[in-house]
């Protein structure tokens, strides 16, 4: 069943701090990552995505290892809370850039583009520039180039937390739907317990720089109640 | 940084070129100043002595005088964030920056000078005897002119950055003036001070145009004038060689010193919301902040305004008949583009290879810095020392020019790595997860992510350094020749010899355009100033 990731025995020394990450996950779905901050939440997606490399330990994701793969070569899709869109670009061609780095595109992913942002609710917004939008206006940019990538992961660390309540539950939502939609894994670091509660299937926990718990959202939700 | 691996090489080795050619062309000079030196004699050291105090003398004299005029004016404009005009007076702070020493003497000239308007004022009231500036006073003058601006303006920058929740607090506490500038203001203003003080004490240290212009003669020489005297007059590159040394030990030590104190232009955060002043509002303090801002403006104003008016009053038509004209019109232009070219491309180059460096490799990337360090090196002593060698290995001729381009480069790669290094470090941190994220590298990476945002800075710091160069005597005084010269030689010889309707044509030609080249940096000035905030 995939998509699958695996972190087999993953170590990193960052900071004077050790980390160390085991896990083993499959199939489509919507995976909460919590804990207290600076436990290692953000370190442990910045190694699946690339940004840092492990000390020791394989990342496997649909059973390909990714040592020396660059982020940009990983099937995945990461967003940042926010400088997700370069700001002196179109949101067009922001998302084009997520389809191709060098901007070569057919007639197909031109159109392509656009059912994506009517997906994510700015159908017409192809020519605004990101600071004619709202954070949230901006982070829904940032799902439509997910969409258009067509990768098995997302990740998602902190996308809605410069949002206020309600836009976070409508983002939330607007997750939900993305992932049912593509199948793909969304893994998501969260504080918000309700949130993870209303959209998770299944939730990680990160406590000093390990994996301290990883069911299902509702055993979470029962011992840690 | 993240970026694929091809990419750091690329830049990295790109960088690594630029700074061996950089290093290699100032190591030259200072061998070729050693080795002349063994084979000589001593200057007196009475002698040496005597320009040692006069540089210090001269350059402390203009910071404090500078830093005393500025203050007030500082204070005067951050309690009036809107008044009609305050962004002229704010263009006005940075306009100095990018005049050309020249012409700015020359307008001095018609103020100040012998036959200028406050001796003519003067005469007119009765006055028998006429105020002369040449010497200590005009030099002091010239760098007040130059400087006093500078001062307020990053002095204001730094009363702007005072939150505004600290005013309305003072307000409510019922400050009275002095309180107001005792814990608010003072407080806010010393943090910069020092850096303030370093950096006008470094620009006077190594004026050399003003010194040779307005310094009245060979009793009254710095460093820096005593260097070119010693080589193009004294023929005696010894002596040349042990100024230049004790040159570069006092900008060393003052390099040094600055680094210990805040860096007044580092601080980038903009204004912190609109001042709560209800101490402006009184009408004493309207007349006083009046008073302080109409000296400054005829101070600085007049000058400018002289330029102007005896450029167009002058034979200007003469002036595009003669050929003299056109050649170093047409050499200036070239030297200045050349120049900017090159200081953009090499700062770009070395910047950029900085921050593709790990963090871990501290070091290296210090050298990569070494853009801004060339402020440590004086233009005359790495023409002096180039100059030796043309004379030694006898190519005095064809070199000239390109050595004029090479000094004039190396002066501008601090002011433009001033321009270019936050900008890029700004669009880099906002930029190169996301761009490795996607898989955008290489030439891709340059045409579609950091062409179009480091397009301003780069075009800012090509012209800015294109304006320092076009505006330069000091490298043409040393190299030049009756077939190598530029605007500025031609001025200065125009200057020298009273022919006074020639120096104000070539005093407005040489203004105009360099203050159109500064006009981006400018523009970029007072963006960062905060008016937008």
């Amino acid at each position: 069943m995939t998509p699958e990731i695996k972190l087999d025995n993953v170590t990193i020394g960052y900071e004077g701090r050790r980390f160390v990450y085991d896990l083993a996950l499959s199939g489509g779905g919507i995976v909460a990552v919590t804990g207290p901050s600076g436990a290692g939440k953000s370190t442990m997606f910045h190694l699946i995505a690339g940004f840092v490399s492990p000390d020791s330990g394989g990342i496997l994701l649909d059973g390909n290892g990714m040592s020396g793969k660059s982020p940009g070569e990983r099937p995945l899709t990461y967003i940042f809370q926010d400088h997700n869109l370069f700001a002196h670009l179109d949101i067009k061609t922001n998302i084009a850039l997520g389809i191709s780095p060098r901007l070569k595109l057919t007639p197909e992913q031109r159109s392509e583009i656009s059912e994506a942002l009517a997906k994510v609710g700015l159908a017409g917004f192809e020519k605004r520039m990101p600071q004619a939008l709202s954070g949230g206006e901006r982070q829904r940019v940032a799902f439509a180039r997910a969409l258009v990538r067509h990768r098995p992961f997302m990740l998602l660390d902190e996308p809605f937390a410069s949002l206020d309540e309600d836009l976070r539950r409508a983002m939330g939502d607007l997750v939900v739907e993305l992932q049912r939609e593509t199948g793909m894994m969304v893994l998501m670091i969260s504080h918000d317990r309700q949130e993870i509660a209303r959209i998770a299937g299944r939730v990680i926990e990160i406590r000093d720089g390990r994996i301290s718990f990883s069911d299902s959202r509702d055993m979470w939700l029962t011992t840690r109640g | 940084m993240i970026e694929a691996i091809g990419e750091r090489r690329f830049w990295v080795g790109a960088g690594g070129v630029g700074l061996t050619l950089l290093a290699g062309f100032c190591l030259a000079a200072f061998a070729m100043l050693l080795a002349s030196a063994a084979a000589s004699s001593w200057p007196p050291f009475a002698y040496l002595m005597r320009i040692f105090v006069f540089t210090i003398e001269q350059a402390v004299l203009s910071t404090l005088l500078s830093l005393l005029f500025a203050l007030p004016l500082a204070l005067a404009i951050a309690r009036r964030p809107d008044f009609p005009g305050r962004r002229f007076v704010l263009v006005l702070m940075i306009l100095p920056l990018g005049l050309p020493v020249l012409p700015a003497v020359f307008g001095l000239l018609e103020i100040w000078g012998r036959t200028g308007l406050v001796n003519d004022i003067g005469a007119g009231l009765g006055s028998t005897s006429r105020l002369s500036i040449y010497g200590l006073s005009g030099i002091l003058l010239a760098h007040v002119f130059f400087n006093l601006p500078l001062a307020a303006r990053l002095m204001l920058k730094a009363l702007e950055r005072v939150p505004s929740d600290e005013w309305r607090l003072a307000a409510s506490l019922g400050f009275p003036r002095f309180s107001l500038f005792r814990f608010v203001e003072w407080p806010a203003l010393i943090r910069v001070l020092p850096g303030i003080a370093g950096l006008i004490f470094m620009l006077c240290v190594t004026s050399f145009t003003i010194i040779l212009t307005l310094g009245g003669g060979p009793q009254n020489s710095t460093l820096e004038v005593a260097i070119y005297q010693a080589l193009k007059f004294e023929f005696d590159p010894a002596r040349a060689m042990i100024l230049s040394l004790a040159q570069l030990a006092l900008t060393a030590v003052i390099f040094w010193l600055l680094r210990l104190f805040p860096d007044p232009e580092e601080d980038r955060r903009g204004a912190s919301g609109r001042p709560f002043r209800p101490d402006a509002r009184p009408v004493r303090a309207l007349l006083l902040d009046g008073l302080t801002l109409g000296v400054f403006l005829i101070f600085v104003g007049a000058p400018v305004l002289a330029i102007v008016i005896a450029g167009l009053g002058s034979n200007l038509e003469g002036l595009a008949a003669d050929p003299k004209f056109w050649q170093a019109l047409r050499t200036s232009l070239t030297i200045a583009l050349s120049a900017g070219l090159l200081a953009t491309v090499l700062t770009y180059a070395m910047v950029r290879a900085e921050a593709s460096l790990p963090a871990r490799s501290a070091p290296i990337r210090l050298l990569f810095r070494f853009p801004e360090f060339m402020l440590l090196i004086p233009p005359l002593a790495l023409g002096s020392g180039w100059f030796l060698v043309l004379l030694r290995f006898g190519m005095a001729d064809g070199a000239g020019p390109i050595l004029v381009v090479l000094i004039n480069m190396g002066m501008a790669l601090p002011f433009a790595a001033r321009i270019i290094a936050p900008e890029l470090a700004t669009h880099l941190k906002r930029t190169a997860r996301l761009s490795a994220s996607l898989g955008i590298s290489g030439f891709a990476r340059f045409r579609i992510v950091d062409w179009p945002v480091m397009r301003a800075p780069l075009l800012t710091a090509f012209s800015f350094a294109a304006a320092l160069s076009f505006g330069d005597l000091g490298a043409v005084a040393l190299f030049g020749s009756d077939n190598f010269i530029t605007l500025p030689s031609l001025l200065y010889a125009s200057l020298g010899s009273y022919r006074s309707m020639d120096a104000a044509g070539l005093s407005l030609i040489t203004g105009v355009i360099c203050f159109l080249l500064t006009l981006p940096s400018v523009r970029l000035e007072s963006a960062r100033l905060g008016e937008d905030a």
